[in-house]
């Protein structure tokens, strides 16, 4: 259902393709596929609707310019409306002038308050803060366990029931206060029980730990996945409890994140993190302009750009162009990029990341692991196989399958995998993206 | 109270919020035309069930007045309630508590993404095969997240249940050595709960798919059931989850959670067209009887009248 997310988009673009002008004819029917595909994508009804009569409203008043087709105009004002409705800058977290400053989480059961605690502490320590962890949630059985877990992972101390003496989540986050006060902790960071929404008492709850301890942020977290009701629960927390920012998460996974549109419009606070996997450095940024590419289906090329800077040795670079361009590529050179590869993550990640690749590999069975063998396998060869693997006659290959741990056949399908490699290179330019993609070793 | 009745009252904020509407839509002397059905697409929309079902049931409804000619406005909601059951019955039924009886030791394996209540669920579902007199292992296999084995264990205690657990380590091992004790002692019913994990996680699904072959080869017949739990809250994210662990390992049945709040679940409408596996029950509370049979008549019931 996903996959066909982008192809949508595309096609919708593509009817405006070859047109030197749009008019309303045109503009209304791609925007009607545009509809369907944020409905897809979880963004709410409403939300939908102001934002198509919005881009509506953009789009017809605006001559096509010289440079760009109807269809390259039409994404950008999208895009553009999308970036808008998500808000602009990052909005990073408020300090308090005297210490602590106290953080508190909220959002409905299973949303990942938890482990985002334990994220927030990991990067609060990263950036010389002492925090420390306090588990209010006294409902869920063993979650100041799990807390406490976290806190011995990261080295701080956990503040609970235990401590303060009381099974009261008011009390437990009024004394952790003065605990940190006097341990020297810097930020205290409040894990609060998850609760429905149109629970009333557990609500009052929150509203007096509000109250009482005067948070410098309160973070409504939401599960990334959540469909139309993000906007019934994201009002009801926003208009108890008036939070600062929204963090979402889960979204290491295939959702398109709508509920990010939902709960911005709907709330107008600021999404400040996204939570992308379970690890406890797995938080990021949010960034408007890339979760709108994400919605869109349009891939996120500046992550992955910014991935490329950081892992990616510059001069190396330069000397494997100049290696493609005179056909010299070996094994060798092969080796070092499945290196570089690795370093920048999963490939699944780094192919979703591409535009127009991400809903192509969707269920391939990209698996890492084969180029851990792949590299082993080119160890296991003398730096001569390496530059000439056509001398690598029978008795080498065993040797090498040996070596390496591997069999025959895996040191031949490298091989041959790395001859259409080297006849891919030729002819680079002239593919298309899907074409590529069958060719990249490892994508089945 | 009935299961019946008891579904009518938590899914109150539900039937109130969003099929009120249906009230208005088609009372009595209400004209059809184009925003009649603009407005009926809303509610199905925001109710989850997603873009294509959504289209599929009001093209059927469409024909079937077209055949009728002269249909009453109120006919509709009727029309509308059989199409919806008819789509979440998808003509199989089946109850766990009727099955659980048929081999022993009876094991369930459950899986799901993060968060969508595993844990919790396995916890009710030992207190109420507890308390039909079966007797119940349970089996700690989420050995990542923290804490996750003491959570399963406070419910063993409040279930006064047996559990095997370990500190960290490789769930498939402490699987291996859950089912020798399963088979060597007289187990009705062994429940293993496992980690969350993310659908589009290749490494994780595999080691969801060792578990169930370690299963497999320790106990003939087993696991009986893989059941998947899903977030009610999940859009249409959801679809996507029960399609990638569907191919993992062969699902069995659908336990749906968190019903109780103002979330619709309506994405279980066309995971009931894809996948063609019962839903086992409902959770729509905190408390132990929370977890309801699941029957397509009531619930579609309980939402829309």
């Amino acid at each position: 259902m996903f996959n066909d997310l982008s192809n949508k988009f595309t096609l919708a673009f593509k009817k405006l393709a070859g047109r030197s002008s749009i008019n309303e004819k045109n503009i209304t029917d791609a925007l009607r596929d545009i509809r369907l595909a944020l409905l897809e994508a979880d963004v709410h009804f409403s939300v939908v609707k102001s934002f198509i009569d919005k881009a509506t409203e953009k789009a017809l008043g605006q001559e096509v310019l010289r440079s760009v087709s109807p269809g390259e105009q039409l994404v950008k004002i999208v895009h553009d409306e999308l970036i808008e409705t998500l808000g602009g800058e990052h909005a990073p977290l408020q300090h308090a002038a005297i210490p602590p400053t106290v953080i508190m989480m909220v959002g409905l059961q299973g949303s990942g308050k938890t482990t985002l605690t334990g994220k927030l502490a990991h990067q609060l320590i990263k950036k010389g803060r002492k925090p420390l962890l306090v588990a209010a949630d006294v409902y869920r059985p063993a979650a100041a366990e799990q807390l406490k877990t976290l806190g011995r992972q990261l080295e701080i101390p956990t503040f609970s029931a235990e401590e303060a003496g009381s099974q009261d989540p008011v009390k437990i986050c009024f004394d952790s206060i003065t605990y940190a006060r006097q341990h020297g902790r810097d930020v205290a960071l409040l894990d609060t029980a998850g609760r429905l929404h149109i629970d009333d008492d557990l609500m009052k709850e929150l509203e007096t730990i509000k109250a009482k301890i005067k948070p410098q942020e309160i973070l409504f977290v939401a599960d990334g996945m959540t469909g139309q009701d993000a906007v019934n629960t994201a009002k009801e927390f926003v208009g108890r409890l008036d939070f600062h920012g929204v963090v979402l998460t889960k979204m290491d996974g295939d959702a398109r994140g709508g509920a990010a549109l939902s709960i911005r419009s709907i709330t107008g606070k600021p999404i400040k993190y996204l939570g992308t996997g379970e690890k406890l450095d797995l938080l990021e940024e949010f960034h408007p302009e890339r979760m709108a590419s994400r919605i869109l289906g349009m891939g996120d090329i500046v992550s992955l750009v910014e991935k490329a800077q950081e892992h990616i040795d510059l001069e190396k670079a330069k000397e494997l162009e100049q290696k493609f361009l005179k056909n010299e590529f070996n094994l060798q050179d092969f080796s070092d990029q499945i290196r570089q590869l690795k370093r920048m993550g999963s490939i699944e990640s780094i192919l979703g990341m591409i535009p127009g690749v991400g809903g192509r590999i969707k269920g391939m069975n990209l698996d890492d692991k084969a180029l851990n063998r792949m590299t082993a396998i080119i160890s296991s060869m003398t730096i001569s196989e390496r530059n000439k693997p056509h001398q690598l006659e029978g008795r080498r290959r065993l040797r090498i399958a040996r070596g390496s741990g591997t069999s025959v056949q895996e040191v031949n399908q490298l091989l041959k995998q790395f001859q259409e490699m080297q006849k891919m290179m030729k002819k680079f330019g002239k593919m298309n993206p899907a074409e590529i993609m069958k060719r990249i070793p490892g994508a089945r | 109270m009935s299961f019946a009745e008891k579904l009518r009252l938590r899914l109150d904020k539900t039937r109130k919020q969003l099929f009120g509407r249906l009230n208005d839509l088609f009372r009595p002397g209400a004209t059809l035309d184009a925003s009649t059905w603009e407005s009926l697409e809303e509610i199905l929309i925001t109710a989850d069930i997603g873009v294509s079902t959504s289209h599929l049931i009001l093209d059927k409804l469409k024909k079937r007045i077209q055949k009728e000619k002269s249909v009453q406005p109120h006919e509709i909601r009727n029309l509308l309630e059989d199409e919806l059951i008819a789509l979440l019955s998808g003509g199989i039924s089946g109850q766990l508590d009727d099955r659980v009886v048929r081999n022993k030791p009876y094991v369930i394996l459950m899986v799901g993404v993060n968060g969508t209540g595993k844990t919790t669920t396995i916890g009710k579902l030992a207190g109420r095969f507890s308390d039909q007199g079966l007797k119940v292992l349970m089996v700690a296999a989420d050995t990542f997240r923290a804490a996750a084995s003491d959570q399963l264990g406070i419910w063993a205690d409040r279930a006064s249940v047996e559990i095997v657990h370990s500190k960290g380590g490789d769930p498939s091992a402490l699987i291996f050595d859950a089912m020798d004790r399963a088979k060597s002692r007289v187990f009705d019913v062994v429940l293993v709960d496992t980690a969350g994990r993310m659908h589009t996680k290749v490494n994780l699904m595999e080691e969801l798919k060792k578990m169930r072959r370690v299963i497999e080869k320790q106990i003939v017949g087993a696991p009986h059931e893989t059941i998947l739990v899903l977030d009610g809250t999940t859009g249409q994210n959801a679809a996507a989850q029960a399609k990638q662990f569907a191919k993992a390992c062969p699902l069995t049945g659908l336990i749906v959670t968190k019903l109780d709040g103002t979330a619709k679940g309506g994405v279980l409408v066309s995971i009931q067209q894809d996948l063609g596996v019962p839903i086992y029950y409902v959770g729509v509370g905190e408390s132990l009887d929370d977890l309801i049979p699941f029957n397509a008549e009531d619930f579609v019931k309980a939402v829309t009248e």
